[in-house]
C-alpha cells in the first residue's frame, strides 16, 4: 500500500486533475467556443509554471546554478535531447561547486 | 513535447477535416488496430523510457516507495507532471500546490483532447474515454498524424498510450531499483536534475516572441514569493502572474 495516507491522498488528486484535462477538452470541444484570450491564457500556463519552479534555483542560488542553468538551455535548444541537456547541468553544477563552492 | 503553436494548428485543420468527411462509416476499434498501435509505438516507448529512468531516481530521492511510485505511474500517467511533482515533494507534502502544479502542467491534454475529437466521432464512448485515459504527447501526436492521412483503426491510439504506459512505468521501476541511493546527491550535482529537466521541458516549449512577457514576470513573481511567503505559494504565484500578462497589453499577433 501506499507509504502513508497523504501520499495516497496525492497520488489519488493528481490522477483526478489529470483524466479531468484528458477527457475535458474532447468532450467540451464541439459545446463551447474557447475565447482567444482564454487560450492565449491558458497556453501561457505550462511555461510560467516551469519558469516559477526553477527561478530561484537559476536566479538566486549562486553562480554555479546559475551557469549551470545557461548550459543546459543552450544544450537543450541546440540538441533538442534532455537526457543530455540534463547531464551536461549536472556535470557543470559538480565541476563549478568544487571551484566557486 | 510539442509546442503549441503546431498543438493549434492540428485542431484547425483536424477540425476542418471532419466536417468534410461526413457520415460514412470510416472507422474501426479493432484489436488488431490495438496491437499495431502497440507494436508501432517502439520508437516513442524507447524516448519514454529514458525519462522514466529519471523519475524512478527522483521519486526514491523524494521519498517514494516503489509501490507509491508505480502507482502514480499507473493511475495518473503524466510524465512531465510527475516529474514536477518530485520537485515539490516535502513533507509535510503541500497537496493543493501539487494537485494545482499538476492540473496547469497538463492542461495541455485539454487541448491534445479538443484536437482528437473530430477523428473519434462515431466510436462508442468507452471507447473514446477508455482511450483518453491513456492519452500522452507522443502517441497523442503519433496516432493523430495517422488519424489525419486517413487510418481507420482508432484503436491505435489505445495500442500506442499502453506501449507508453509499460515503458514509463517498467523504467520507473528499474530506476527506483538500480539508480536510486547510487550517492549522495548534492555531492554529485544530482539535486540539480530536476532544474536541469525543468529547464529542458521550458526550452522545448518555448513559442516564440510571445512567451518572453510571461516568462519574466513569472520568474521575478517567483524569486519574490519564494523569498517573503512561505511554502510552495511561489509556483502558483508566480504561474498566474506570468500567465496573467496575455490578458493585457497590446493586442496578440499570432498565437
Amino acid at each position: 500500500m501506499f507509504s502513508n495516507t497523504e501520499t495516497g491522498v496525492v497520488i489519488f488528486g493528481m490522477a483526478v486533475v489529470t483524466y479531468l484535462t484528458r477527457a475535458s477538452g474532447f468532450y467540451l470541444v464541439s459545446r463551447v467556443k474557447v475565447s482567444g484570450k482564454l487560450e492565449a491564457f491558458l497556453n501561457a500556463i505550462p511555461g510560467t509554471v516551469l519558469v516559477s519552479l526553477v527561478a530561484p534555483v537559476v536566479l538566486a542560488d549562486g553562480p554555479a546554478e546559475s551557469i549551470a542553468s545557461l548550459a543546459v538551455v543552450l544544450t537543450a535548444w541546440k540538441s533538442r535531447n534532455l537526457p543530455l541537456a540534463m547531464v551536461v547541468g549536472i556535470v557543470t553544477v559538480w565541476v563549478l561547486r568544487r571551484f566557486i563552492g | 513535447m510539442l509546442k503549441t503553436t503546431s498543438l493549434l494548428h492540428i485542431i484547425c485543420n483536424s477540425s476542418r477535416i471532419s466536417y468534410t468527411k461526413g457520415m460514412e462509416r470510416d472507422f474501426e476499434f479493432s484489436p488488431k488496430g490495438l496491437a499495431d498501435g502497440f507494436i508501432k509505438s517502439w520508437p516513442i516507448a524507447v524516448g519514454v523510457f529514458t525519462y522514466g529512468l529519471v523519475f524512478g531516481l527522483l521519486s526514491s530521492d523524494a521519498g517514494l516507495s516503489l509501490f507509491d511510485a508505480v502507482a502514480m505511474c499507473v493511475i495518473v500517467f503524466a510524465g512531465a507532471a510527475q516529474l514536477i511533482a518530485m520537485g515539490i515533494w516535502i513533507h509535510p507534502l503541500p497537496i493543493w500546490t501539487i494537485i494545482f502544479t499538476t492540473l496547469a502542467i497538463n492542461l495541455r491534454y485539454v487541448l491534445e483532447g479538443a484536437a482528437l475529437e473530430p477523428h473519434f466521432r462515431g466510436l462508442k464512448k468507452w471507447q473514446s474515454y477508455l482511450t483518453l485515459f491513456f492519452m500522452n504527447d507522443e502517441s497523442w501526436a503519433l496516432s493523430l498524424s495517422r488519424f489525419k492521412r486517413g487510418a481507420k483503426d482508432k484503436a491505435f491510439m489505445l495500442g500506442s498510450g499502453l506501449a507508453v504506459l509499460v515503458a514509463w512505468t517498467s523504467s520507473t521501476v528499474v530506476g527506483q531499483i538500480w539508480l536510486a541511493g547510487v550517492a549522495d546527491s548534492s555531492k554529485w550535482g544530482l539535486d540539480f536534475a530536476l532544474t536541469a529537466v525543468f529547464l529542458s521541458m521550458l526550452v522545448s516549449m518555448w513559442r516564440g516572441k510571445s512567451d518572453i512577457a510571461p516568462c519574466i514576470v513569472a520568474g521575478i513573481v517567483a524569486v519574490a514569493a519564494e523569498r517573503l511567503l512561505p511554502g510552495t505559494w511561489y509556483i502558483l504565484l508566480g504561474a498566474l502572474a506570468g500567465a496573467c500578462t496575455t490578458l493585457f497589453g497590446r493586442r496578440k499577433k499570432h498565437v
